[in-house]
């Protein structure tokens, strides 16, 4: 009998959990605010839905119901991407060591 | 572009978000840690072009909104001040969570789009996946922005609560998966829409009866959420990237809620079901009466300061909300100068979400390794002379330590008390957050400094 793909998929899923588990408990205190404008732009790969959607209709009819959402979704998900990565890095920045 | 190997690129983008989560284990490695995460981003969504091959008028269409959304978020990302990061993430998660709703929403009127069958006859597994991340990311979308108008100031950050509120919020939960139940069973576009509007609400009521201190909970919380939502919808697009993703956030998100809560000393449900401080309002009054405080000025705490070998700085909110930080930073460098040895005390729930503090000393250049986490510098307050508390308050309140009756006993705190002297910045002898009166202010090793945070060390840095 074959494999449902889905068991595949859960698989890493609950793999992620894990993995994510063991890499945020070794997160440093110091930049857990970074930490949570990264995972917030990270999180934004969900564009990737929003691009298939947009993308979806005919060139004849692109502003179709359903494409409308996925460009809302874009709007919305490169806000978070650019926003997000981008105010990590002028976080990190910030952290420097005693200079001498 | 194959299937096979654009399936293979998604799990290179996941692998390199993993690489920019264990690049924050240290400062050194985090910026480093951050362009992987550019990287695969960059990655995931270039291999989606490709994937789906659609060169035409709609490819100009969606560059068009990629570069909109892009302008206003780096706009916004250069503009924000450090202060205003708890608003900025919670409006961010607000983002997310809205769009996995939009996106389940296209993948419901669109399924073909998607590989999930037709309308009116979508997977079953595929229905449950949209449902479910439909229904988190608006619970998500108006949590991050009640959250949000706390934050601001916009909406008092008192719990609002009312008679039967959890019940509510059992049934609605209750329906929503009933909701799900039907919708498998019947394929209905109104119960689709229903769902998404009941989670709405769900959102909504379940961030109304927390407080403003417990923000760093709520803002932890949500982001979890904001992961769930994005790991549903990538089950439903079959994408491993954004499986990753949404576990690895989601993971955060908890791990991040649970440091929190250890920090309060009070379990997840307790901060979730709201109210603290709303009922012990009353007993905190009656103990608040003419009890004697020491109150003295800027040259006070300057000749304290001064004379002192070590002294130990406790921010908190009140910092963030005076803008304090940078003054904070003279004051120090201008005791440095005298030789005295200066490190920070930051306690985990300091501030309005995690790390809060150590974002903004580090951005008054406050190099990381003189910041210390409780743990690391409890012990050390026993000898070090001047404990300057600049707008922390129930962190510091020994009372958790001694008064079993106490809603905060049991919560870690700063032992600021046994410093030989602790210089408390303050605007009036109010108590905090948690509504309880902070027994540091009458002991007799205790100067209070009534005045604006950040007025009051502008001053003491003039006197030094």
């Amino acid at each position: 009998m074959e494999i449902d793909p889905f068991i595949f998929r859960i698989s890493i899923f609950i793999l992620s959990i894990f993995v994510g588990y063991y890499v945020v408990w070794s997160v440093t205190p110091s930049l857990h605010t970074p930490l949570m404008s990264v995972t917030n732009a990270i999180s934004s790969v969900i564009i990737v839905g929003a691009i298939v959607a947009a993308l979806a209709s005919n060139s004849e009819k692109i502003f179709e119901t359903p494409s409308i959402f996925g460009f809302l979704a874009i709007i919305l998900a490169a806000v978070n991407i650019f926003g997000g990565f981008l105010v990590t890095q002028r976080m990190l920045q910030m952290y420097k060591k005693k200079k001498k | 572009m194959s299937a096979n190997l654009s399936a293979t690129f998604y799990l290179i983008s996941g692998i390199l978000f993993i690489l920019a989560l264990r690049g924050l284990s240290s400062p050194e490695t985090s910026r480093q840690g951050n362009y992987f995460g550019i990287a695969g981003m960059a990655i995931a969504i270039i291999v989606t072009f490709l994937s789906v091959g659609n060169f035409g008028s709609g490819f100009i269409y969606v560059l068009i909104f990629l570069v909109i959304g892009g302008s206003i978020g780096a706009f916004i990302a250069f503009k924000i001040p450090m202060t205003a990061m708890p608003e900025l993430v919670a409006g961010f998660h607000s983002l997310v969570g809205l769009a996995a709703v939009f996106v389940a929403i296209s993948a419901f009127l669109n399924p073909e789009a998607f590989n999930l069958g037709s309308i009116g006859n979508i997977k079953l597994a595929s229905l449950i996946e949209m449902s479910l991340g439909a229904a988190i990311g608006a619970i998500t979308f108006s949590g991050s922005i009640i959250a949000f108008l706390k934050l601001r100031g916009i909406m008092s950050g008192a719990p609002i609560t009312f008679k039967g509120q959890h019940f509510i919020n059992l049934f609605i939960g209750l329906t929503i998966i009933f909701l799900i139940y039907y919708l498998c069973r019947t394929q209905s576009s109104n119960i689709f829409w229903t769902i998404v509007a009941i989670s709405f609400l769900v959102g909504v009521l379940l961030i109304i009866p927390i407080g403003g201190a417990d923000m760093p909970v709520v803002i932890s919380m949500l982001n979890s959420y904001s992961g769930w939502a994005a790991a549903g919808i990538g089950f439903t697009l079959e994408n491993t990237a954004l499986i990753i993703t949404g576990a690895l956030v989601g993971s955060s998100g908890a791990i991040l809620s649970y440091i929190m809560c250890k920090g309060m000393n009070r379990s997840f449900f307790n901060v979730i079901l709201g109210g603290w401080g709303a009922t012990d309002q009353a007993s905190s009054t009656l103990s608040k009466e003419q009890k004697p405080t020491k109150s003295g000025n800027a040259d006070d705490a300057a000749f304290l300061m001064k004379n002192a070998s070590s002294v130990i700085i406790v921010p908190g909110y009140g910092m963030a909300v005076a803008q304090a930080q940078h003054a904070l930073r003279e004051m120090v460098d201008a005791l440095k100068k005298n030789g005295v040895k200066v490190s920070y005390a930051i306690h985990p729930v300091a501030g309005r979400m995690p790390g809060h503090m150590n974002v903004l000393l580090a951005e008054a250049n406050v190099p990381y390794d003189e910041v210390f986490e409780l743990e690391e510098i409890n012990n050390d307050f026993a000898n070090c002379d001047v404990a300057y508390v600049i707008g922390a308050n129930d962190v510091t309140n020994p009372v958790a330590k001694s008064d079993p009756q106490s809603p905060i006993y049991g919560m870690p705190v700063l032992d600021v008390e046994k410093s030989k002297s602790v210089l408390f910045v303050k605007r009036s002898l109010s108590p905090g957050y948690a509504g309880i009166d902070n027994d540091l202010f009458y002991r007799d090793n205790t100067l209070m400094l009534f005045a604006d945070a950040k007025k009051m060390t502008e001053e003491i840095v003039k006197s030094l």
